[in-house]
C-alpha cells in the first residue's frame, strides 16, 4: 500500500492495523529496512556529480566511435596521395593524415580499437585474475602460497617490457593484443580477489553453506565470487584505463595494431614524426581522446570505490 | 633485523630466478633459437642446425635455462649476436644514462611531490587543492609520451629553449650531466608524470597525518605553522613514500623506455627497443630479468629504510 490514494480509500472501510494491534519492536533494538547494498552504492554514486560527467564522457566517445562513422563516412582504407596532411577544412573536420585518410573518421576507428581492447582485455583478466584468487584463497595453505608467489614472480617483471616481447611476434589485431594485455594484467585482481575470500571464507554464511554439503565449486561460484565483486568491478574501471595506456605504448613504440586497423597510440606515434611540421591536428585531437577516455575510466573507478566503501560501512 | 634482512634476501633470489624461469620460458616459447635472426632468413635448415648445436640450442630447454642461469650466477647475461658485443659491456656503456634519467627525475618528482602534497592536505578542498588534484588525475590518465610531445612542442618549437631531442652528441654519462639543456625536457617529462602518482598519495598521507594527535599537540604548545608542517608533519607524511618509491621502480623503468624512444636517448631503454626490432634475444631477456630484479631489489631496500626511518615498524 505505497500509493497514499489507495490508503485513504481503504482507511475507511477497515481499521487500521496500528489499532488494533501495537507493533513491538523485536528485542534487540530497532529494526528498519535497508535497502540493499547495491543500491545504497548506486545512489551514492549518483550523488558523485564529477562521476557522472565521466560516465557522460565515456557514453559520449561509445556514440562517437561507434555511431560516429555511420554520420560521418569517409574512406579508411585506400591511401590517398594526393590528399597528405591537409589541414583541417571543409570535408575534412579535423585534415588528413600521412595516408591522406580522413583524421576525424581515424579518431573514430582508434576510439572502437581502444574501447574494444580495453574492454575485452580487462574482462579476460578480471576472469583469470578472480578464478585464479578465489582458488587460492579457498584452499590456503601451501598451494595458496605457491600460487600468490607465482603472482608476486610475475608482478615483479615490468608489464610493459614481457607485453612487447610477446606483441613483437605476433600480428596486431584486436583479439590478439586483449589477450596479450588480458594475459599479463590479471594479477591485480588476482591478488585483491585472494584477499577478499580470505576474510570471506571464515565468515558464518560459507560455513554454513559448507556444512550443508557445497563443494568447493559451489563455493567458489556462489558464495565467495559473488560476495567479492564489488572490489572486482571498482577494479575493472581501473583495469580498461590501463589496458587503454598500455595499448597506446604499444601503438606509439610501433607495434599496435596493423593495417587497416589503427588505435590512439599508433596514430600518436605516427604523429609525432610530424610534429615539428606543424601539423597539430595530427597530434592534440589523439592525445586530447586518449587522455579524456583514461581519465574518465580512472574517475569513474575512484567514484565506484568510494561508494562501495560506503555501502561496505553501512552494511 | 639482520635474519629478516637474509630471509628477505633469500626470497629476493627465489623471485629472481623465478623471474628468469618465466621471461626465459616466454622467449623460447615464441622464438626457440636466435639461428634465423643471425643467419638471416634464407639460411639453409643445415646452417641453422649446426649454429644451433654451435651455440647450445639444441639442448632441451631445462638443460639451457641451467646453464643460462649459472651463466647468471656470475653476472654474466649473455652475448648480442645482432650488435656482435656481450650484453654486460653493452649494459654497462648504457647504465649510466638511463640511471642519470631516472635517479634525476626520481628525485626531482620527490623534491616536487612532497611539498606540493603537504600543501594540498593543508589547503584541503579549496580552490587550489581542487585544481592541483584536476592536474595532478589529468598527468596521471596521459601517457608519458604525449606530454613529451607537448613539452617538445613548447620548449622547442615554439619557444626554442630547449633542443627537441638529445642531441647526438651527448655519448657518455658524464656528458648528459654536464650538458643540462639537452637533458632537461626528458627529465621534465618523466618528473611530471612521477609527480602525478606521487602526490595522490602524499595527499592523502599528510591529511591521515594531520588528523593526529602529535599534530594537534604540537600546536596546542605553540609552535608556528612552519614549524608543525616542517619539523613534525614532514617527516610522518613523507615516510609511505619511501615504500611507494620501491613500488614504483616498474613504472620508473617502463617510463625510461618510452622517454628514451621519444627523445632519441641512448640508454636501456631505447637498447631494448632496438633489440625487439631485431629480435635481440639476449638483451630482451637480459633487460627484462634485470627490471625484474630492480624491482625486487627496490622492494627490500625499500622495507629496511623504513624500518630504519620508522622505529615504530618492526619486520618479523
Amino acid at each position: 500500500m505505497s500509493d497514499p490514494g489507495i490508503r485513504e480509500a481503504v482507511e475507511g472501510l477497515v481499521t487500521p492495523e496500528s489499532t488494533l494491534a501495537p507493533i513491538v519492536p523485536p528485542e534487540g533494538g530497532d529494526v528498519r529496512v535497508v535497502s540493499s547494498g547495491w543500491k545504497l552504492a548506486l545512489s551514492e554514486f549518483a550523488q558523485n556529480k564529477l562521476a557522472l560527467v565521466a560516465v557522460f564522457v565515456i557514453v559520449l566517445f561509445i556514440l562517437f566511435s561507434f555511431l560516429g562513422p555511420v554520420v560521418h563516412h569517409t574512406n579508411q582504407t585506400v591511401f590517398n596521395p594526393l590528399q597528405t596532411d591537409l589541414a583541417p577544412g571543409a570535408g575534412h573536420p579535423l585534415g588528413t593524415d600521412q595516408h591522406g585518410f580522413d583524421e576525424l573518421g581515424q579518431l573514430m576507428k582508434g576510439g572502437q580499437t581502444a574501447l574494444e581492447i580495453g574492454f575485452f582485455a580487462s574482462v579476460i583478466a578480471t576472469v583469470i585474475g578472480t578464478l585464479f584468487g578465489a582458488v587460492a584463497g579457498l584452499i590456503g595453505g601451501l598451494v595458496d602460497g605457491l600460487m600468490m608467489r607465482f603472482v608476486d614472480v610475475l608482478l615483479s617483471i615490468p608489464i610493459l617490457f614481457i607485453v612487447l616481447i610477446v606483441a613483437t611476434k605476433y600480428n596486431g589485431t584486436i583479439w590478439t593484443l586483449s589477450l596479450i594485455l588480458g594475459l599479463f594484467t590479471w594479477l591485480v585482481p588476482a591478488r585483491l580477489v585472494r584477499g577478499e575470500v580470505l576474510t570471506l571464507r571464515v565468515r558464518d554464511f560459507v560455513s554454513a553453506a559448507r556444512v550443508m554439503g557445497a563443494g568447493k565449486p559451489r563455493l567458489v561460484f556462489r558464495h565467495l565470487i559473488p560476495n567479492a565483486l564489488s572490489v572486482v568491478i571498482v577494479n575493472i574501471t581501473f583495469q580498461v584505463a590501463d589496458s587503454i595506456l598500455l595499448l597506446a605504448y604499444l601503438g606509439f613504440l610501433g607495434f599496435g595494431l596493423s593495417y587497416p586497423s589503427t588505435s590512439w597510440g599508433d596514430m600518436l606515434g605516427n604523429a609525432q614524426q610530424n610534429v615539428s611540421s606543424g601539423y597539430w591536428w595530427l597530434v592534440y585531437p589523439v592525445g586530447a581522446c586518449l587522455v579524456l577516455v583514461v581519465l574518465a575510466s580512472n574517475v569513474i573507478g575512484d567514484a565506484l570505490r568510494d561508494a562501495v566503501d560506503v555501502r561496505l560501512r553501512r552494511r | 633485523m639482520i635474519g629478516y634482512t637474509i630471509r628477505r634476501l633469500i626470497v629476493a633470489l627465489i623471485v629472481t630466478i623465478g623471474i628468469a624461469a618465466i621471461t626465459f620460458a616466454i622467449l623460447h616459447f615464441l622464438e626457440p633459437s636466435p639461428a634465423s635472426v643471425v643467419l638471416g632468413t634464407k639460411a639453409r635448415p643445415a646452417t641453422i642446425a649446426a649454429w644451433n648445436k654451435q651455440h647450445g640450442y639444441d639442448r632441451p630447454e631445462v638443460v639451457q635455462f641451467w646453464s643460462y642461469l649459472k651463466q647468471l650466477s656470475h653476472f654474466d647475461f649473455g652475448y648480442s649476436y645482432k650488435l656482435n658485443q656481450s650484453v654486460n659491456s653493452l649494459f654497462a656503456e648504457n647504465a649510466g644514462r638511463t640511471a642519470y634519467l631516472s635517479g634525476a627525475s626520481l628525485v626531482l618528482s620527490l623534491l616536487i611531490a612532497i611539498p606540493l602534497g603537504i600543501y594540498q592536505a593543508v589547503k584541503r578542498n579549496s580552490v587550489a587543492d581542487y585544481s592541483l588534484s584536476a592536474l595532478n588525475l589529468t598527468l596521471y590518465s596521459m601517457p608519458s609520451f604525449f606530454l613529451g610531445i607537448i613539452l617538445i612542442q613548447f620548449f622547442a618549437l615554439d619557444w626554442h629553449i630547449l633542443p627537441p631531442e638529445v642531441s647526438s652528441n651527448v655519448t657518455t654519462t658524464w656528458g648528459a650531466i654536464t650538458h643540462p639543456e639537452q637533458m632537461a625536457l626528458p627529465i621534465l617529462t618523466l618528473t611530471f608524470i612521477t609527480v602525478a602518482s606521487f602526490s595522490r598519495y602524499m595527499r592523502s598521507s599528510a591529511l591521515d597525518n594531520l588528523a593526529q594527535d602529535y599534530i594537534r599537540l604540537a600546536r596546542a604548545k605553540g609552535l608556528s605553522e612552519r614549524a608543525v608542517l616542517f619539523r613534525h608533519l614532514l617527516r610522518n607524511a613523507s615516510l609511505p613514500m619511501i615504500t611507494l618509491v620501491g613500488l614504483s621502480i616498474p613504472s620508473l623503468l617502463a617510463g625510461n623506455l618510452l622517454i628514451e624512444y621519444l627523445f632519441n636517448y641512448p640508454g636501456l631503454g631505447l637498447l631494448f627497443y632496438n633489440a625487439l626490432g631485431t629480435s635481440d634475444y639476449n638483451i630482451l631477456l637480459a633487460y627484462t630479468i634485470l627490471g625484474g630484479m630492480l624491482t625486487v631489489v627496490g622492494n627490500l631496500i625499500a622495507d629496511i629504510a623504513i624500518t630504519a626511518a620508522d622505529p615504530r615498524i618492526r619486520l618479523s
